[in-house]
């Protein structure tokens, strides 16, 4: 499950009509406790696929480097990512299965129709290694602006 | 040098995040860590021995295929980070 701040979440739904209509991407920041990835924040990144923003996206892993760097000092680390869909549902698609490597972390997708964020949904890159990975659905529970503040 | 291992490799490490090893070079480096966690190496290398390419080896700042790739020197100190890609995208086939 993925536990989210509802913050975080409007702020990445609101990267992905940003970039619209190209792709949105980033990284959830937080802690793995036991089969919850909480995510406290998240960090922009930009789309290095300039060459097919609109169906594709990369992280630079000089940003992530840096993102975790940061995260580090913080007591955090990468518990997921996320990126949209524009025109497209919010499930993954064979590419995003295919060019997937983090297992164990969440891999969030937001619609993007005509410019407004639609359905969000998270998923898990489950399984040991490229021979078995394979998503699976998971919840999102989000935490209210008021929770959220308290719990830290 | 300290080798910086990415959260989905973690349970092959002893669950660390980073570890120190000897070694001059780069590939020496990420040989000790394998040698140290063998259940590392399916992740970090194909079947025939070469870096698998989805998987990027960063040495402080600078990606090591733009350098001397495996045999990229290396000095006390210095950090290599193991970051496998994150990418993806919309295709027309979506998943049911």
């Amino acid at each position: 499950m993925l536990r989210i701040p509802q913050s975080a979440l409007e702020d990445l739904r609101r990267h992905g009509e940003e970039t619209y209509p190209n792709e949105c991407c980033g990284v959830l920041l937080g802690r793995l406790e036991g089969e919850v990835r909480r995510a406290s924040s998240i960090a922009r990144c930009g789309n290095t696929r300039s060459d097919s923003p609109q169906n594709r996206y990369n992280i630079d892993p000089k940003e992530l480097i840096r993102t975790q760097r940061e995260a580090r000092e913080r007591g955090e680390d990468v518990v997921g990512f996320y990126h949209s869909h524009p025109d497209h549902p919010a499930r993954w698609s064979a590419t995003d299965l295919a060019e997937a490597h983090w297992t164990g972390c969440s891999y969030v997708i937001t619609a993007v129709e005509g410019g407004l964020a639609g359905r969000t949904c998270s998923f898990e890159l489950a399984g040991t290694g490229e021979e078995d990975k394979r998503f699976l659905d998971e919840e999102i529970e989000v935490v209210p602006a008021a929770a959220s503040i308290e719990s830290r | 040098m300290k080798i910086h291992i990415p959260t989905p490799l973690r349970p092959y490490a002893e669950k660390k995040d980073v570890v120190e090893v000897a070694g001059s070079t780069a590939g020496q480096g990420l040989a000790a860590l394998t040698s140290r966690y063998p259940d590392l190496r399916r992740h970090l290398y194909t079947d025939d021995g070469k870096l698998r390419a989805f998987v990027n080896f960063y040495l402080n700042d600078e990606d090591i295929r733009y350098l001397q790739q495996e045999n990229t020197p290396v000095k006390e100190g210095d950090n290599l980070s193991i970051v496998p890609s994150i990418a993806g995208g919309v295709t027309l086939q979506i998943a049911e």
